[in-house]
């Protein structure tokens, strides 16, 4: 469809989106007046039933916990997705022109940059391993730090060096990684079921809140959910890049 | 003005769905994709907010204090990672079509031959 015919519909549709939208607006609460019942009871219960000081995380966790099992694995696929969908077909070759992505062009990293960026990958691991295992304290978990993490290696490609960040994140052991975190998750679910006998019942001591070992299955479930985004995101990256710098050739 | 941060909402959703109409290029297309699902961002915390409340951490704040609600903060999370993983799976499919077709623009997508 020619852009002059979606634009020609979107002016039919529009006016209609507009009434709804205008309908929907008349009807609103004001703003800030919310009174859900769940966030109340939630907002009572998180430090004296779950000892966990970030909520976001003791929903995520915990309280909802069978339903990030869910959104773990719509993760997972996806990257499975990307792998099947960008794999080497007919006529293409991977092809490693060694001098070419050892040190490949990649547009305007000048030394400062290079520096620059190889100094912000200590530095993404720290903050990524911090945030993951403080999520029941602070803001962050798993999945806010497991991105933290793999910019990490991602800040090698930056410097210019792809194939420095194949070999500090082998695709394999990324794989595996990602793999082993998503299993683990569902690993502490079942251990609610083996040992309370319920599904992601939390099995393990709560500790006192605002301590680091606290809010019982909650810093182990972050650690799993951290290993598997960070796995997903660089299988993922990896994945695009191996597209742009190796795999040569293939019909038009 | 209390309707201000749906307002933001309806407009990112329409801005983002114009560029999805309007565009001529699929990378383009997927990021005003994305500018469509930040609306619901934007529409999911608005719900929550609360007037006067704090952010739902309590390890600086007494434990009695209103907090916003967390519910719909968690729903923001797990939006995000389905955006991430749907613009993941669609510029992979953006590169394949360019691979085939020579072009990215929609227009010049033909049906797939085998």
């Amino acid at each position: 469809m020619s852009r002059g015919v979606r634009l020609a519909l979107f002016g039919i549709a529009g006016p209609g989106l507009a009434a709804v939208l205008v309908i929907a607006f008349t009807g609103l609460p004001d703003f800030g007046a919310y009174h859900g019942i769940y966030g109340q009871v939630l907002t009572g219960i998180g430090v004296s039933v779950r000892h966990a000081t970030d909520l976001v995380t003791a929903l995520n966790f915990d309280i909802r916990g069978f339903d990030t099992v869910g959104e773990e694995f719509i993760l997972f696929s996806s990257v499975v997705g990307v792998v099947l969908i960008l794999r080497e077909l007919r006529g293409e070759e991977e092809e490693v022109h060694q001098e070419e992505s050892d040190e490949h062009h990649f547009a305007g990293a000048s030394a400062s940059l290079r520096a620059l960026a190889l100094g912000l990958v200590p530095s993404a691991i720290t903050v990524g391993i911090y945030v993951v295992v403080h999520g029941q304290l602070t803001p962050g978990g798993g999945f806010q730090g497991g991105v933290i993490l793999a910019v990490g290696p991602l800040a090698v490609f930056l410097a210019g060096r792809y194939m420095s960040m194949k070999a500090l994140a082998p695709t394999v052991l990324v794989e595996i990684g990602e793999s082993l975190g998503a299993a683990g998750y569902a690993l502490v679910g079942l251990g609610g079921l083996i040992f309370v006998g319920v599904f992601f019942k939390n099995f393990i001591p709560l500790g006192i809140p605002g301590h680091i070992l606290s809010a019982g299955q909650m810093p182990l479930a972050s650690i799993a959910v951290g290993l598997e985004v960070s796995g997903a995101f660089l299988v993922g990256w990896t994945q695009f890049f191996d597209q742009a710098m190796i795999i040569q050739g293939g019909e038009q | 003005m209390s309707f201000l941060p749906f307002a933001v909402a309806a407009w990112l959703f329409v801005a983002g769905l114009y560029g999805v109409v309007s565009s001529q290029n699929l990378v383009r297309t997927i990021i005003s994709l994305t500018v469509v699902q930040s609306a619901t961002y934007v529409l999911l915390l608005g719900i929550g907010y609360v007037n006067g409340a704090k952010a739902p951490i309590f390890a600086d704040i007494p434990q009695v204090s209103t907090a916003v609600d967390p519910v719909v903060q968690v729903l923001v999370l797990v939006d995000i990672v389905v955006e991430a993983t749907v613009t993941a799976l669609l510029l992979a499919l953006a590169v394949q079509a360019h691979k085939r077709f020579g072009s990215l623009d929609p227009h010049d997508l033909r049906a797939l031959q085998d």
